[in-house]
């Protein structure tokens, strides 16, 4: 490895992060303005926060995203994992390209379409078996739909690389295959499960196109929310909302990055100590 | 190998287990598979079916395209009155082609600014990099939404960057900046730059160094190194960099409704508009499909850059 970078690098690199971050730095800067106007600094407050918590429609709307985050993240990993497992365990099976093809669609698919499609399915689904009303349920599992494809190829890389003669050294002591599973490779892929449930998290929190086709009259998640006041123009109180949504997202982002790099070096100090 | 865990070659010596084994494996296999069957795959088929029908006032809004009638006959009608309509209309056509243009500029620009991004990163310290590219993958998790709206704050007409530059005396007036075509680019730049950099990366950082070296012995000048060894070994880098900022870039809905002017009428704010607006689902499912249609080719090169990464 190199160490010696060209300025012509450094720069680019530096000018690269300081565009990505400016905006966001500025919002949430604004969100602490006392003045309405959005061109006069009118001093530090956090009005616009309190303010926040007298609006029900807002409240009312993060609510709902919050509860459907969590069932979202919670169904993706769940479904993810078993993607990610028939992947990397099963070489051969009937469908395996099927698979491999849906899991890696959603990552590329524009929303519009896949909230378009989506839409037309329930609505027939509902005109054809009485189910699913739209709202709650439809959002969660088109939410589920595209997350959980992010979690298959968060775990699929992780289940690649993990170690298998634990689990096989386990199985010949008398463990059935999902026991060996359970107590020996689950451990080891637990932070990318875990990483992947947030990053699923912060997915669904922040979806606003599919949302918007697939959710019926009542169900408005917080992105939507933003959007329809966005479009009638600038309000502070969006600002202070955007602020705590990037926290928000941010901090799961982290958390997730934490995770899995401690059990990136675990897995390397492992290695070493089994060399020793 | 000669115990694989839940293989179907797997310990010959139980044939209960074996059985077991063969039926445990699609309990794992099937949840998953027939969810995205179901609500990822054959809504694709709903939208084929129904831009193939007609506006009714009804719930919900389309004729039946499968008809049974009192004899027992099945009715088939196909109406292919939705993708005439695509083609008479030039509005369709003309989005379409704007929105290839915007992505196509967008997705170069993004190459330009994101290749050093990512070449400086994988010439960095392990531990440096880990942190740049955390830096990277922040706003890559946060909502376009957002961030878009973040950039309002700064090009709008009483934005910091206007109130800068009117206070520095750079400019006498307010710079129109919002509704232009410049602020479509800079969102979708601004919005996907993080997309561009992420496989770049993956690529550079496993590029082997002793070929520079040995291009560096053999008189090579940097630069002369850089195009014959660097940058073609970057190729499935870059093509994956560019799919995932072109495909999501033509469709995209958000930056040219909320940074645009009327002018830029990209095909996703038309599909938006045809579906909230005119309320019109069978030529709204009729222009998806024609639009995935020419997505084909495109999705197949990212798909095969990227199996072929991932093998690598």
């Amino acid at each position: 490895m190199e160490n010696r970078i060209s300025p012509f690098l450094v720069s680019s690199l530096c000018i690269g992060i300081a565009v990505l971050y400016i905006p966001i730095l500025v919002l949430i800067g604004y969100s602490f303005n006392a003045s309405a106007l959005v061109s006069v600094w009118g001093g530090f407050s956090t009005s616009w926060y309190s303010e926040l918590l007298h609006n029900d429609q807002i409240l009312d709307a993060a609510w709902l995203s919050l509860k459907i985050g969590v069932v979202v993240s919670t169904g993706s990993v769940i479904l993810g994992t078993l993607a990610a497992i028939s992947l990397v365990r099963f070489k051969m099976f009937r469908g395996r390209l099927l698979l491999t093809g849906m899991v890696n669609a959603p990552l590329v698919m524009p929303e519009i379409i896949t909230g378009i499609t989506q839409l037309l399915l329930f609505v027939s689904m509902l005109h054809v078996i009485g189910w699913p009303h739209r709202g709650f349920t439809t959002i969660a599992i088109a939410h589920i739909a595209f997350c959980s494809a992010y979690v298959t190829v968060t775990v699929q890389s992780r289940l690649a690389s993990a170690d298998r003669s634990l689990e096989e050294a386990a199985m010949d002591l008398g463990s059935g295959p999902v026991r060996a599973f359970i107590d020996t490779t689950l451990p080891g892929i637990a932070p990318a499960l875990a990483s992947s449930w947030l990053l699923s998290f912060t997915l669904s929190l922040d979806d606003l196109v599919i949302s918007s086709f697939v959710s019926g009259p009542g169900a408005s998640t917080l992105p939507m929310v933003i959007f329809s006041k966005v479009k009638l123009g600038v309000s502070p109180d969006i600002n202070a909302l955007a602020s705590l949504m990037i926290c928000l997202v941010g901090a799961c982002v982290l958390l997730a990055g934490y995770l899995m790099r401690r059990a990136e070096r675990q897995r390397v100090l492992d290695a070493q100590m089994a060399e020793r | 190998m000669t115990t694989t865990v839940l293989d179907d070659s797997a310990v010959p010596a139980r044939p209960r287990g074996q059985w077991l084994k063969r039926r445990a494996k699609w309990l794992i296999i099937l949840p998953p598979l027939l969810f995205l069957l179901v609500f990822f795959l054959i809504p694709f088929g709903f939208a084929l079916t129904i831009s193939f029908a007609d506006t009714a006032v009804r719930v919900p809004p389309f004729t039946d395209i499968l008809s049974v009638s009192p004899d027992w006959h099945i009715h088939l009608t196909l109406n292919l009155g939705n993708f005439k309509y695509l083609f008479s209309d030039e509005v369709y056509g003309l989005s379409y082609l704007y929105s290839l243009k915007t992505a196509f500029f967008s997705t170069l620009i993004c190459l330009a600014i994101g290749y050093p991004m990512a070449y400086g990163i994988a010439r960095t310290s392990k531990s440096t990099q880990s942190i740049l590219l955390l830096i990277i993958i922040l706003p890559f998790w946060t909502s376009f939404l957002l961030r878009v709206y973040a950039l309002e704050g700064i090009i709008r007409e009483t934005g910091l960057l206007n109130t800068a530059l009117l206070w520095l005396g750079v400019i006498d007036h307010p710079l129109q900046i919002m509704r232009t075509t410049f602020a479509v680019y800079l969102g979708i730049i601004y919005s996907y730059l993080p997309f561009m950099v992420l496989p770049l990366f993956a690529t550079l950082e496993k590029l082997d160094h002793s070929l520079l070296e040995a291009a560096a012995d053999l008189g090579s000048p940097p630069w002369r190194a850089f195009l014959d060894v660097t940058l073609p070994l970057s190729i499935p880098g870059i093509i994956a960099g560019s799919m995932l900022v072109f495909i999501p870039a033509i469709g995209e809905f958000v930056i040219p409704t909320l940074l645009g002017g009327p002018d830029n009428l990209m095909i996703g704010r038309v599909l938006w508009d045809e579906f909230f607006g005119n309320r019109d689902w069978p030529v709204a499912s009729a222009v998806a499909i024609a639009f995935l249609v020419l997505l084909v080719g495109p999705i197949a090169i990212y798909q095969h850059y990227n199996t072929k990464q991932l093998e690598a």
